[in-house]
């Protein structure tokens, strides 16, 4: 058995992607800079692509940028922010508590520039209050940057609700879109999104590629300076093999998009059913309003370490906000921030699954984590002491 | 290339000397769930040595490994030998540890530590 339920790490290239991929490296090599046929020939390519990731999210081509990645346009997203705002003596930034670190890392770098950074409480349903977000908005704020979707417990936000405040307010308004991207349907438009950070690993693409929506009329600043690709803000030859891989796999996405969608909420709601079951457990984030593939549970008593690696002897790849996962001493900002306090943020387990799972998956994942569990506790001395009453049971 | 070292895996899937010891001699728990490590070690000890050794740990492979590798080591041992085990030694025994995870290997040495001067405080040297 082998159940690759690890998808929002990162996802298995799909063969449309692979085919163009391949095709593009043996076809279209040339430089899209270069004047003659063979550069020109790729060009053409890049911008085919460009316009068909554009007409996905409802952009125009131009408000498109390739980056290497989720990480790079979240960066530059920000410091483009950060740089109008600057401008106009606009230093004020307001975002939430358990954004992915590309975000969290680079407001910190702002702040100690002089940025005010206001992170608003995602609560128990990890979910952003608008009203709180209102609250939190003021004269000179520059930026709101909320993600659409969690990474690690899936849930979603209000994006259109944001963007609509944010566009009254005229304040522009980032998302981290890249677990929702080819997942969940994006129109910049309709959303009032000014700036949108997507990376193709996690829909089918290649790693190393990703793509910045930037409003027209918002003028990016550079992470990287050098030639005039990108319309002059993203400097370095186009990746154009992870680009064309990009194109496929998003357009594919899109069209399967609500048939994958159905399937994996129904594996998704059997594994939260199943899961449940186990004593002294509890589901991470809203049980609804999240991703159709991810389910994220915490087991008290256990460490998610150990979970994670005797799952995978069984055939079982997933993750953990364990911080023995990581090597940090600290389990991860996301549970913390929906209040799971340290001892059960460590005995957590995500599972997020793909359009391939299957219904006898969902049922070798339940009665495999349920005996993993059951096997970690029986020499845990944790488990030990909850049993005895020397310590009190949290979930 | 692998996380951990076969002998780490072996002790994590098929720790030895897990459980507990009803009438221990001594009981030394160290670690804490919030930092999601907690090791608790039970000795029994006769005539200064070890004659039974038995640990429940809360944690990850590589501190579940190194408790089951520290019991094995000083199962047997006279009571002032196992008080100089080191945590090197415990990784070492276990063919190595990844730096980040040292830790655990300390926690077995300060678990051992911990039982022995239970042990101690309950049996005062005449």
């Amino acid at each position: 058995m082998n159940i690759y339920a690890d998808n929002a790490a990162t996802t298995k290239m799909s063969p449309a992607a692979v085919e163009a991929m391949t095709y593009c490296i043996s076809e279209y090599w040339g430089n899209p800079s270069s004047l003659y046929a063979i550069g020109q020939r790729a060009k053409e390519k890049l911008e085919e692509a460009r316009a068909q990731i554009a007409s996905i999210i409802n952009a125009e081509p131009r408000e498109i940028i390739f980056t290497s990645g989720g990480s790079e346009a979240d960066n530059q997203a920000l410091l483009t922010a950060a740089m109008i705002g600057l401008k106009k003596g606009h230093k004020h930034i307001i975002s939430s508590a358990f954004e992915h670190h590309a975000i969290l890392h680079t407001l910190k770098k702002l702040e100690k520039n002089g940025f005010e950074v206001t992170l608003l409480p995602v609560h128990e349903n990890g979910i952003v209050r608008l009203d709180e977000l209102e609250a939190a908005m003021r004269e000179d704020t520059c930026l709101v940057t909320i993600m659409t979707a969690n990474n690690e417990i899936g849930t979603i936000q209000p994006v259109r609700e944001i963007g609509e405040l944010c566009r009254k307010r005229g304040i522009i308004f980032h998302t981290d879109a890249v677990q929702a991207v080819g997942h969940l349907p994006i129109d910049v438009k309709a959303q009032f999104i000014d700036m949108l950070s997507a990376s193709a690993h996690k829909f089918h693409g290649a790693k190393g590629t990703g793509f910045l929506f930037c409003r027209k009329g918002i003028p990016l600043s550079n992470l990287i300076e050098g030639g005039a690709q990108e319309r002059n803000k993203r400097a370095g030859t186009e990746n154009l093999p992870g680009i064309m891989a990009m194109a496929a796999a998003l357009k594919e996405s899109v069209e399967n998009m609500d048939a994958h969608n159905a399937h994996k909420m129904e594996i998704r709601d059997k594994l939260i059913a199943g899961l449940s079951k186990i004593p002294h457990s509890a589901l991470n984030g809203d049980p609804k309003q999240r991703l159709s593939g991810n389910v994220n549970f915490s087991f008290e008593g256990i460490e998610g370490e150990s979970l994670l690696i005797l799952l995978d002897q069984r055939g079982i790849s997933a993750s953990s906000g364990s911080a023995c996962t990581s090597g940090a001493l600290d389990p991860s900002h996301v549970l913390l921030s929906i209040g799971r306090i340290h001892d059960v943020a460590h005995g957590s387990l995500r599972l997020s699954i793909g359009e391939d799972i299957t219904d006898d998956d969902a049922d070798y994942i339940i009665s495999n984590v349920g005996e993993v569990v059951a096997y970690l506790r029986s020499f845990s001395p944790v488990w030990r002491d909850l049993m005895t009453g020397k310590r009190e049971f949290i979930l | 290339m692998a996380l951990y070292s076969d002998k780490v895996m072996d002790h994590f899937m098929n720790p030895r000397n897990v459980g507990i010891i009803e009438d221990a001699d001594g009981i030394g728990e160290v670690g804490n769930a919030k930092c999601g490590d907690i090791m608790k070690m039970y000795l029994k000890i006769d005539n200064d040595v070890i004659t039974d050794v038995k640990f429940e740990t809360f944690g990850c492979a590589s501190a579940i490994a190194s408790s089951s590798m520290a019991t094995e080591l000083i199962k047997g041992q006279k009571v002032e030998d196992a008080l100089a085990l080191t945590n090197k030694a415990v990784a070492e025994a276990l063919d190595g540890l990844p730096d980040y995870k040292m830790h655990c290997s300390v926690l077995a040495e300060e678990a051992i530590q911990s039982a022995i001067e239970d042990y101690q405080k309950k049996n005062p040297k005449k």
